[in-house]
Parts: structure tokens; sequence; C-alpha cells
């Protein structure tokens, strides 16, 4: 569905992807792991088109999408979550989510006086779509807090119901465990589970919680140094000798293997 | 007897000039917080704006007079503010096509777009200038009192006399509508929704796939109505001159912040709250004080700073805000 190819983006002297290739299958849960600074979110960023690559292309089902606009993107299915939550604050959370799909009549100034009933048919299909997303995340009962208020795990789940408003292709799920406790990630990982199941969404997810990914995700990309390292299914990823390298450097690899082969180490 | 008298004197000369003049800086500070809100930057090009509008409006103005339309007892001004309006949009948005427009999309800092608006402040200072001169223009034309100052006093009985100007009915009453119907529009329509989408989230808004360029035109559209609206109700109220237009930046500046820069109801309240304070503190409190306070001849004005110093009431509640609640009071985005 995706395919990075050779991509590079470099911040003056820093490059912070640099030569990354990878491929997202089609119905798969790909999960992107790798050590701090290793350019997992800065390849988010240029594939989501906040940034423009450097060099490299991205391709969509055989389709150049190198450097569009995110609204663009958008209305070809590619949506993304951000690593902290981003929301509207000072709207509700049905709302925020009757934001979502830009593009409609009442957007225009003209429209607004001119085409008042195809505007309120909008809307309602617009807030029944809601209550259903709503519905779907167990969050009916929030929807008319105001989503600055939401808690870190709440808001993580309004950007998962964000992707539900629109008929997603493909999402690109930035940290959503990051700051959740366990009950909601449960919640959330069951979620991105459903939507892949149901309605055949394809997740890209960058994950730092490994019981998360390895329950999730098929398969894992690990990136390092604004490359990729690996590829393959969650076990095999996590016994890679270059991944773990690359996750705790030489010497405390050495260390925590000749401690496992003594029996030492618990 | 005095009491009354005093009341009246306070009516006249505070609250009634007060009301009027903070309408009309809160229909300008609306604009400046929504162009904040939604383009983040000061434009300082606002009081020009304003002036080029009223200009505009004025010249379709005298167009009408000639031609022998008028509006009955209300200003003709009225009749020609639609003309105002469009003529304003289409200026502000072609220079937001040949000017803001490269710097968005470079992404260049507030501070920077800031700087280029006040380029264009220049430049819309020259063009209002050649358009219609220098000088003090007045344009107020049908009924002059709702209610007239020797009627009041024939009619009370009273010392004081009590002027209730057409202008300032009108300011307060247009000035009322529209603020409602922007807040209507803001949060019931579509269009308003998106806005406020784009200014609280920028990022988030593009990735909801809302048109980044309509946000920016529609904001353009209603800034350019807004400020044209101001500016005409102020110079009907008062009179036009091009610089006063330029000076009038201050206040206008000051309220959207006191009120938080970005917050329309904060726009509003700030608006009331400079010009109630300009016009309390530059009051000669004398006569009141002789009436309250019998047998008691004060000296001097009492008046706590002369007329010329005005505009240091807007600078000292600005600095004031910026010290105690930089936000502003209705808690708008950092300034």
């Amino acid at each position: 569905m995706i395919k990075v190819e050779n991509l590079h983006k470099h911040f003056g002297g820093f490059h912070a992807v640099d030569g990354a290739s990878l491929e997202i299958a089609t119905g798969s849960i790909t999960g992107l792991i790798g050590p701090n600074g290793a350019g997992k979110s800065t390849l988010f960023n240029v594939i989501a088109g906040v940034h423009k690559p450097t060099s490299g292309r991205v391709t969509m089902d055989g389709e150049d999408i190198t450097g569009l606009a995110p609204h663009e993107l958008f209305h070809k299915g590619l949506l993304r979550t951000f690593q902290i939550a981003h929301e509207f604050p000072t709207m509700s959370v049905r709302e925020n989510l009757m934001m979502v799909p830009g593009g409609q009549t009442g957007e225009t100034l003209w429209n607004v006086w001119t085409r008042r009933a195809r505007i309120a048919e909008e809307e309602a299909a617009l807030l029944k779509k809601a209550d259903e997303v709503l519905d779907f995340l167990t969050i009916s009962h929030l929807k008319d807090e105001r989503a600055g208020n939401l808690s870190g795990g709440q808001k993580k789940l309004l950007e998962l119901g964000r992707t539900m408003m629109v008929e997603a292709k493909i999402v690109f799920l930035d940290e959503v465990g990051a700051g959740v406790n366990r009950t909601l990630l449960n919640t959330i990982g069951d979620a991105i589970v459903r939507l892949n199941r149901e309605r055949g969404y394809t997740f890209c997810v960058i994950e730092h919680d490994m019981d998360f990914i390895g329950r999730l995700c098929d398969p894992v990309i690990v990136m390092a140094e604004g490359k990729v390292l690996a590829q393959g299914a969650p076990d095999t990823i996590m016994q890679n000798e270059a991944v773990i390298e690359a996750y705790l450097g030489r010497g405390l690899k050495n260390k925590v293997k000749a401690e496992t082969a003594a029996g030492v180490g618990k | 007897m005095d009491l009354l008298n005093a009341l009246v004197a306070i009516l006249n000369y505070i609250i009634i000039p007060a009301t009027a003049y903070g309408a009309q800086l809160a229909l300008g500070a609306l604009g400046v917080t929504l162009i904040y809100g939604i383009l983040r930057f000061s434009n300082f090009a606002h009081g020009d704006t304003m002036a080029f509008g009223t200009a505009i409006t004025i010249l379709v103005t005298w167009g009408l007079q000639a031609l022998g339309i008028s509006a009955g007892p209300l200003p003709t001004a009225l009749l020609a503010l639609p003309v105002g309006i469009a003529a304003t949009a289409a200026l502000m948005l072609a220079t937001d096509r040949v000017v803001y427009r490269y710097y968005r999309r470079v992404r260049a800092a507030p501070v920077i777009l800031t700087m280029v608006s006040v380029g264009v402040m220049f430049v819309m200072n020259g063009v209002t200038r050649v358009l219609i001169g220098v000088d003090e223009i007045r344009f107020a034309d049908g009924a002059r009192f709702v209610i007239g100052p020797q009627e009041f006093k024939a009619w009370t009985g009273l010392a004081e006399p009590l002027a209730l100007r057409a202008t300032q009915v009108i300011t307060v009453v247009t000035a009322g509508l529209v603020v409602a119907w922007l807040f209507w529009f803001l949060a019931r329509t579509r269009t308003g929704k998106s806005m406020r989408a784009f200014s609280d989230n920028e990022d988030l808004a593009l990735l909801s796939g809302i048109d980044p360029n309509r946000v920016v035109a529609v904001t353009w559209i209603i800034a350019a109505g807004l400020a044209t609206l101001a500016g005409t109700l102020y110079g009907l109220d008062k009179t036009f001159k091009a610089f006063n237009y330029f000076h009038l930046l201050l206040p206008i500046f000051a309220a959207a912040i006191v009120g938080g820069l970005g917050s329309p109801i904060g726009a509003i309240a700030g608006g009331f709250v400079i010009a109630y304070s300009e016009v309390a503190v530059t009051y000669a409190w004398k006569k009141v004080a002789t009436y309250l306070i019998p047998g008691w001849e004060a000296e001097g004005l009492m008046q706590l700073l002369s007329t010329e110093y005005k505009f240091a009431v807007s600078f000292a509640i600005l600095i004031i805000v910026l010290l105690f609640k930089p936000t502003g009071l209705f808690k708008g985005k950092a300034v």
C-alpha cells in the first residue's frame, strides 16, 4: 500500500532520515520501532506531508504522493495521529469528531446562505456518524465534554475516533501508548484490531511498549540512525542481534548475553 | 435634584460617548483578534484597513448624495457600506495573494508576518491618502439627535443637558447586531467552526482535511467587513481623518490584548474597558463633584489626564494587564 524508497530528510547537517526504504502491506498492522532519535517520527512526518523530504519517493498504491500537503493526503485516505494527542480544545468531543471530513459544503462563506438544506443534511449525517464512533470507542458519555478537559488516554481514543469519521485507508499512529494507562491502552489496542479486521484499515504504529507491539503488529520494522535496520515478525525481531545492539549498545548487549548464558541474569 | 443632575452629567459625558466608542473599538479589536487567532500574526495594517474601507464608503456616500439618494433619517453612509466592505474585502484578498501568501508558504515566523503587515500598513496609508486626501471629513447626514440637549432640559427641567446622537444609537445597535451575527456564525456554521478549528489547532485542522486557503479567505473577508464597519461608525460618530485611524491602532490593539488575543468575547470586553477608562480618566469631574458635594468648589478641573494624553490610558492598561494577566481577561493565546 505504502512504499517508501530511499527517503532522506536532512535538517541542516543532521540526517534525521537517511535513506530509509520500506513497504507497508495492505491490511497489515505494521509496527515501527527503534531507539529514540532513530527518525521514526520524522519518517511519519515526511509521509504525512508535514515535512517535505530532502530526496526520495513515497507512493501509495503506486501513485506518487511525495510532498503532498496534509489536507491533500487526507482526501486520499491517509491519516495520522500525533505522539502528543492533538485536539480542538475549545470544542466538545462530538464537535471535534464532526470537524473531521473537511471540505463540506458549509465551509464556503457563500454556501452558508445559499445551500442551507444540503448543509443541514450533511450535518445530520455527521452527527449520526460521530455518535456511532463514540459508541464504538465506548466514550459516549464524554460527547459534550470540552476536548481540552479529556485525559491523555481519552484524547488518544478521540484521535483514533477521528480516523473513523472518514473511510481511511491507512492510519499512522504515533506512539498511541505514550502516557496512557494499561486499561485504556488495552481499549485502544482492541479498537485498532477491530478496525483492522472489521473495516480493513491498514495501520502503521510507532510504539515503545514491546508488549503492545508484540500483541498487535506483524510485521515489525526496526529503524536506527535514520535507516531501516531489520524487518520481520515480532518474535524474530526481538531476537535479532543488530536490533538488540541498536537499543542497548554493543557493550551492554554482550553483558546481557553473557549473563543470560551464565544464568545470572534474572 | 443635584444627584439627578450629577447622574445626567455622567450619562451624557461618560456613559453614552464611551459606549459608542467602546462599540467601535470592539469591532476593530474583533478584526485584530480574528486575524491573530487564525492567521497567527498581529496585523498592524488594521487601522489603515479601517481608513481605506471608510474612505471608499465616503466616496460612495458622496456619489449617492449627488444622485439624490438618501436613507431618510439614517445616514446615507449605511447604504454605501456594502460597497465599502466589498472593496475592502477585495483589497484584503489581493494583498493576501500578493504579499502574505508567500510568507505563509515559507512558514515564516509570526514576527516576520507582523513586520510585513507594517509594510502593508504604510502602503495602505498612502493609498487612502491618495484616494481621499488628508483632511478632516464630516459625512454624517440624516437626523442628528434622538434626544436633543435643549428638548431634554425643557422636558425634565434639569440644569444638565442630555444628548443622545443618532450616530451613537446607530453605532451601538449595528455593533450589537454584527457581534451577535459573528458569534452565531462562529459557533453554529460549518465555516465558522472550521475557522475555530484552525485557530484551536492548525496542524490538526489541516490533517482533518480543512482547506486552509478557504479559511484564510473567509477570515480576510470578515476582518475587512469588521474593519470597514468599525471605521465608518467611528467616522459617523466623530469625523474621518486618515491619520486618526492610524492612531486608533493603539487602543484597538490594547483592547484585543486586554481581552486576550484570539478571543472574540475578550475583544469586545477589552474594547469597552479601554473606552470607559479613556473617557473616564480624561473627563473633567469638577461639575459632577460640585453637584454631589454641595457647597464645595473644586479647584482646577478635576481632570486626571488631559485629553491629549488619552492614548496613555490604553498604554497603562496594556502594561497592567500584561504584568498581571498576560493572556488577557478571557484567556487568549499567549502574547
